[in-house]
């Protein structure tokens, strides 16, 4: 019994042909893109040659050839994102007003289904709980972590653990805290956890069937994950600090309890609102942690995972997509709030 | 003394290395040792969990079974027969890990490709071409960054399923995709939810070139073409090498796109759609699940490490500045 290479010839057939697409696709459009201006090139000269000829006006074709070059360096951005992107979002909102098999329209019923169903409401909550304690967790200790770790010996080390988790897929984060969860309920202990609370002199238990603590410890996953990534953005922010500023305000006789929040913390606010913003949005989206470990059961749920649930398994397409809209609803107030700061931006 | 010092580091070293007393001295120190000591500490305690995956991925089956990973201190036992059996094995149960790893391959490496080139010319035309409408479209591109792709999941599975056809005039027949061709529609569903971080990440870098540069190279008769081919696409491939990280990471790791448009069979399935099917369904085989969660994360690790510093400079982009 041996693996048989053989068995995987297709699949890399089949990338090939995606590579082969990829270069005709991305080549092509080039090749387009310097062909096009060539010919314009060519018709222009042939006006402006027609045009000291026949002694007329000038041509002026200026503004419309970038408003053509444009449009070739916007075309598969744009067909790809309204192919993906735009059109089917605007179709899951209209499908949430349909029923399972998206025949009949049911008005708002999918809404009112959402707020109803006791076991949907859990999801609800189980979510909030989620989007309050991940970026509130993670970004606290991102930013002690930051500022403990400033300076000291082994820094760039240090960081590099506590980063690492950033690499590793949710899947694969959640068969490791899995692990640390494990329960036995003869013998040694084999889970981390488990065999601590023993030491101490505890009974070891099965931590991921109790509600609520395993969605608490499912949270403990998302932050392992996040911390390293805040950590990172705000010790950047920390090292970016003017000078003059820390030491100024060390020879005003500051202490370092002072230094922190009368210096560090508004030095800092602009990066510390992207790391919570950031944070906050992929939380609201957390769905392979549940599925991995506990596929939403023992009330551990969120909107992703049952969203997943509802419409590729149940075949409750009308509610899953409920489920999808009342997401974005929730990150709406989110991108107002990054479109007018961008805007801010740009203006000054 | 050291206004004019250029970096943090140096000037705040110079001015707190040198407290007047020796009881401040020695307090300073003190506190610089426990500072250190408690980063160490919590660095360590961070790698703990990984670290027990992988001291148990090498350890026999009835020893993962039986005693905890911190055992194999005092009594070593160590084996690759999880790593064979994880990915060679032929047994359903065993996992057949290398047949999913070539499909996390094969998923990948045009999720990456396409987006980037894609994202690269969208960005140029963005930061240095003028039309009309360019600052409102940027905005909209940057406001699709933030939309769960939730949203988009079932219309875009029927979208390859059924086709599009408007008032029964058929637009685009179903893809009708099969086996290792359903490959297809997962790099087609990856780079469309790639392309809005792609291209502001991209347009970050792209639009702090300097326009001198542009503007001489204008003067000087070159087309947007050209000057996107020989001036941009050498400058910016730092930023390239950042969102090729970050891309690979985010298409490597990925379940919930995966899951849906791949599919669970052997045939397209990526490891970690396999992997969270093993820690359902087979929960207690430890000695899978531990191996097979290190082959999937040991990709990504290298990537990782060898990189880093390119992705901490995108995700710094990409962050601080938005």
């Amino acid at each position: 019994m041996e693996f048989d290479f053989a068995d995987q010839q297709p699949k890399l057939l089949m990338l090939m042909y995606g590579l082969i697409a990829f270069v005709v696709v991305v080549g092509g459009l080039l090749l387009l893109l310097d062909v096009v201006p060539a010919q314009f090139a060519r018709r222009r000269e042939a006006q402006l040659v027609a045009a000291s000829v026949g002694g007329g006006p000038l041509p002026r074709r200026r503004k419309q050839r970038e408003g053509l070059f444009a449009f070739f360096f916007l075309l598969p951005t744009l067909l790809l994102l309204t192919i993906g992107l735009v059109v089917p979002a605007i179709r899951t909102v209209l499908l949430s007003l349909m029923d399972g098999s998206s025949t009949n329209w049911v008005g708002l019923r999918n809404y009112g289904w959402m707020f109803s169903e006791d076991s949907i409401v859990r999801v609800l909550i189980n979510t909030l709980i989620w989007v309050l304690l991940v970026p509130l967790v993670a970004t606290t200790f991102g930013l002690i972590y930051a500022v403990l770790v400033d300076k000291v010996r082994f820094e760039a080390v240090a960081k590099s653990l506590v980063f690492l988790p950033m690499a590793i897929s949710f899947v694969g984060a959640s068969i490791i805290w899995k692990f640390v969860y494990a329960f036995r309920g003869v013998g040694d202990q084999i889970g981390l956890l488990n065999q601590i609370v023993v030491s101490l002199g505890g009974e070891p238990k099965q931590w991921l069937l109790n509600s609520p603590l395993n969605t608490l410890l499912l949270i403990v996953i998302m932050v392992w994950i996040q911390a390293g990534f805040a950590m990172v953005i705000l010790s950047a922010a920390i090292k970016a600090i003017p000078g003059d500023i820390v030491e100024a305000a060390r020879l005003d006789g500051v202490s370092p309890w002072q230094m922190f929040w009368r210096i560090t913390m508004p030095s800092i606010r602009p990066a510390l609102i992207v790391v919570v913003v950031t944070i906050s949005i992929a939380t609201l989206k957390v769905f392979d942690i549940v599925r991995t470990a506990t596929n939403g059961n023992y009330d551990t749920s969120v909107i992703a995972t049952d969203m997943y649930n509802q419409a590729f398994r149940y075949g409750q397409s009308g509610r899953g997509s409920a489920l999808a809209v009342f997401l974005f609803i929730l990150v709406i107030p989110i991108v107002i709030y990054q479109v007018r700061n961008l805007r801010q931006q740009r203006e000054g | 003394m050291t206004t004019a010092t250029p970096t943090v580091a140096a000037g705040t070293q110079k001015t707190g290395g040198t407290p007047s007393t020796a009881a401040g001295r020695v307090r300073k120190r003190l506190n610089s040792r426990t500072a250190t000591l408690v980063s160490i500490v919590i660095a360590v305690v961070w790698t703990i969990p990984t670290f027990g995956l992988f001291v148990s991925s090498l350890r026999p089956e009835d020893e993962i079974k039986t005693t905890g990973w911190w055992t194999a201190f005092t009594n070593p036992q160590f084996t690759l027969e999880n790593y064979q059996q994880v990915l060679f094995g032929q047994s359903s149960s065993s996992g057949q890990l290398a047949g999913y790893f070539i499909n996390s391959l094969a998923i990948t490496i045009p999720s990456v490709l396409f987006p980037i080139a894609f994202a690269c010319l969208a960005a140029y035309a963005l930061a240095w071409i003028n039309f009309r409408g360019r600052d409102w479209l940027y905005i909209a591109i940057f406001a699709l960054q933030i939309v769960p792709l939730q949203m988009a999941l079932v219309p875009l599975l029927r979208f390859f399923s059924t086709g599009v056809s408007v008032g029964g005039i058929t637009l685009m027949p179903a893809w009708d995709l099969v086996d290792e061709q359903k490959f297809a529609q997962v790099w087609f569903a990856h780079t469309c939810f790639a392309l809005p971080f792609a291209v502001f990440l991209l347009h970050n870098f792209i639009s702090q070139l300097p326009g001198d540069l542009m503007e001489a190279a204008r003067v000087d008769g070159a087309t947007h073409p050209k000057i996107f081919r020989t001036i941009v696409l050498p400058l910016i491939t730092p930023a390239l090498a950042a969102i090729g990280i970050f891309q690979f990471l985010w298409v490597w790791n990925d379940l919930l796109v995966a899951l849906i448009f791949a599919g669970g069979s052997d045939e397209t399935a990526p490891l970690t759609v396999r992997l969270a099917e093993m820690a359902g369904t087979r929960g207690n085989e430890w000695q899978r699940l531990t191996a097979g969660a290190f082959v999937s994360i040991v990709v990504p690790l290298i990537v990782f490490l060898s990189l880093q510093r390119f992705f901490v400079r995108g995700l710094l982009a990409g962050s601080v500045k938005g």
